[in-house]
């Protein structure tokens, strides 16, 4: 197989598949916790049950003392590569024209550089997070395969969109299908994963803080 | 990557005493110093130290004229133009008219009968030592012959008669190279390229829609001074012309750095000259020598009119996705297909959930109470 036909096998047939699998998997998981249903609370409401729900989707953004007393580590270099992620997949002009190809919707991008920067910054983030993870006792004990399973494929896709803007891989067009075949992997692993936690960690918030707004108490 | 060894005719008596090229040139009114010029431009083309020029001017000015068939099958006669409509006289012309081109279906001046006694007599007098020329794709062994003939003799039967006895091959165009526009999906004339047929002589892929005069004569003229074909890559193309990228050549990957892009063909970024990514440009995974060496002698190139690359010298390119879609714009429409699985995935989803509820409800429905006292009757 050619580089060109790699390409197109990446960009065309198992794009297609990707999406499909990820549409339907991640749909799936998440129109499953919707239909499960909450319990019907008979007490009173003290307060606005939506309003404590979308406060504490933004608040949880924001670290907890505690935590970072406890994992000043984890929370300075978690947070620093997951902007990093996001920055590279919305922000980077080419993924913005793919989104706006597959979607229909589009929205500014950032200069390359600044994309190519950031994207060097979340790797050397997402290496210290493996290190980390694994001289820790703690959290190396804790460690599963699914674990090093989603580090790998999310360290992947970054490295190949890396070394594909940079021409690091000769032809160019092996480098580029190596990338999309790498996202194409993140996608179809995301529905069944914790990569869930993308879309389900916004779920979480919203219930956890829709259950203390009713309550009319802080979370 | 491959280096292909044929050996050229030297020293061996020709059929018709042929006039080398230095006289040839020379008839053609070249001065010495022109034709130093061009043997200086051949040495940097094929990315040769300059004190190469006076060893490639010595072995041109004794080289015998090669005798070249060339074919036209599955084509548009635009490789052609690309290569007789550049400015006169330039150094690819000269080239030209110094090898002796016996057969060429535009360009000759004989026809029927003539015409194929022409390629025959070529073929016969100098076997095992002419250049076939190749440009178009031509009907597959499995295709109907009848999509292409030439003088009743299918395509098929008329190339694989032809490089039985040839040096070597140079397929012209990316039809010949890849299959091109004949191979496009639905490829309704069973179109193959070249080397997917010959695969017992050296092959060299010129591809380009068309190919820029100057690569074909870079071979001819590296063919003439060496001896030897140029070194290749993956696709058979000639390293010198094909090494390095339209995106790593191009005046305007500043602005591609910099992240300043035109976002259609008329806005302040497109008058300003900046990056044409988003308005298709295939330049970064598309290997030709367009954006150093130009069009019509040198005046300008696509991208210099403001035009996105198309990547026309690479494989299947017509297949690619849209010519005016970013390269990272997957082919095909796939909003239905997302469609489709998305709801799919929504009724699976449903499914799951009203599923656990039921479940939920029956056991609570199953639940069965026991007092203390039932208890202690059946202990």
């Amino acid at each position: 197989m050619t580089a060109m036909e790699f390409l197109m096998l990446t960009k065309g047939p198992l794009f297609q598949a990707a999406l499909a699998v990820f549409a339907l998997g991640l749909l799936a998981r998440l129109v499953e916790i919707f239909a499960l249903g909450r319990a019907h609370n008979y007490a009173a409401p003290r307060g606005n049950a939506a309003l404590g729900g979308l406060r504490t989707m933004y608040k949880r953004f924001e670290p907890d003392p505690g935590t970072f007393k406890a994992a000043p580590f984890d929370v300075v270099v978690g947070m620093i590569w997951h902007v990093g992620f996001i920055v590279a997949l919305l922000l980077f002009i080419p993924h913005v024209e793919l989104i706006k190809s597959t979607f229909g919707i589009a929205w500014p991008a950032l200069p390359n550089p600044v994309v190519d920067a950031v994207t060097a910054i979340t790797l050397l983030g997402l290496l210290a997070a493996l290190v980390h993870r694994l001289a820790h006792p703690v959290k190396r004990f804790l460690s599963t395969t699914e674990d090093y399973l989603i580090w790998s494929v999310t360290f992947l896709v970054m490295l190949t969109g890396w070394l594909a803007y940079h021409r690091m891989i000769n032809p160019y067009p092996l480098a580029l299908g190596l990338h999309i075949l790498a996202a194409e992997i993140f996608l179809v692993v995301l529905p069944f994963t914790k990569l869930t936690h993308i879309f389900t960690a916004f779920v979480a918030r919203y219930y956890n803080g829709a259950i203390y707004g009713r309550k009319g108490v802080q979370s | 990557m491959a280096t292909a060894t044929p050996q050229r005719p030297q020293g061996q008596s020709m059929p018709t005493p042929q006039p080398t090229l230095g006289e040839s040139l020379r008839r053609n009114g070249v001065s010495r110093r022109g034709f130093l010029k061009l043997c200086a431009a051949t040495a940097s083309l094929m990315a040769l130290p300059p004190s190469m020029a006076p060893a490639i001017a010595a072995a041109l000015e004794s080289a015998r004229r090669p005798s070249v068939i060339w074919l036209s099958f599955q084509e548009c006669t635009g490789c052609t133009e690309s290569l007789t409509r550049s400015f006169s006289p330039t150094v690819e012309n000269l080239i030209l008219d110094t090898i002796s081109l016996d057969y060429h279906h535009t360009l000759q001046a004989a026809a029927g009968d003539a015409a194929e006694h022409a390629r025959e007599e070529a073929m016969h007098a100098n076997a095992g030592q002419y250049l076939v020329v190749v440009d178009g794709s031509l009907p597959g062994p499995r295709a109907n012959p009848g999509y292409s003939t030439i003088a009743g003799i299918s395509n098929y039967d008329m190339l694989m008669e032809t490089v039985a006895d040839a040096a070597a091959v140079i397929a012209v165009g990316s039809c010949a190279a890849f299959g091109g526009l004949p191979k496009a999906d639905p490829n309704p004339s069973g179109a193959v390229a070249v080397q997917d047929l010959v695969k017992d002589k050296p092959v060299i892929n010129v591809s380009g829609c068309p190919p820029l005069p100057m690569v074909i004569t870079g071979v001819l003229a590296q063919y003439l001074t060496f001896g030897k074909l140029p070194e290749l890559d993956e696709y058979n193309r000639p390293l010198a012309f094909f090494g390095q990228s339209i995106h790593d050549r191009c005046y305007r990957r500043p602005f591609y750095d910099k992240g300043l892009f035109a976002e259609t063909f008329d806005d302040e970024g497109a008058k300003k000259g900046w990056c044409l990514y988003r308005l298709g440009c295939k330049g970064p995974m598309t290997y030709n020598a367009c954006a150093t060496m130009k069009w019509n002698g040198g005046v300008s190139w696509p991208v210099e009119a403001g035009a996105p690359c198309l990547g026309c010298s690479e494989p299947d390119f017509w297949d690619a996705g849209g010519f005016y879609d970013a390269l990272s714009v997957p082919p095909g429409n796939s909003g239905d297909m997302l469609l489709a699985a998305g709801a799919a995935g929504v009724a699976v989803g449903a499914g799951a959930g009203l599923l656990a509820r039921s479940k939920t409800k029956s056991a609570a429905k199953q639940h069965q109470t026991v007092t203390a006292a039932e208890l202690e009757q059946k202990l």
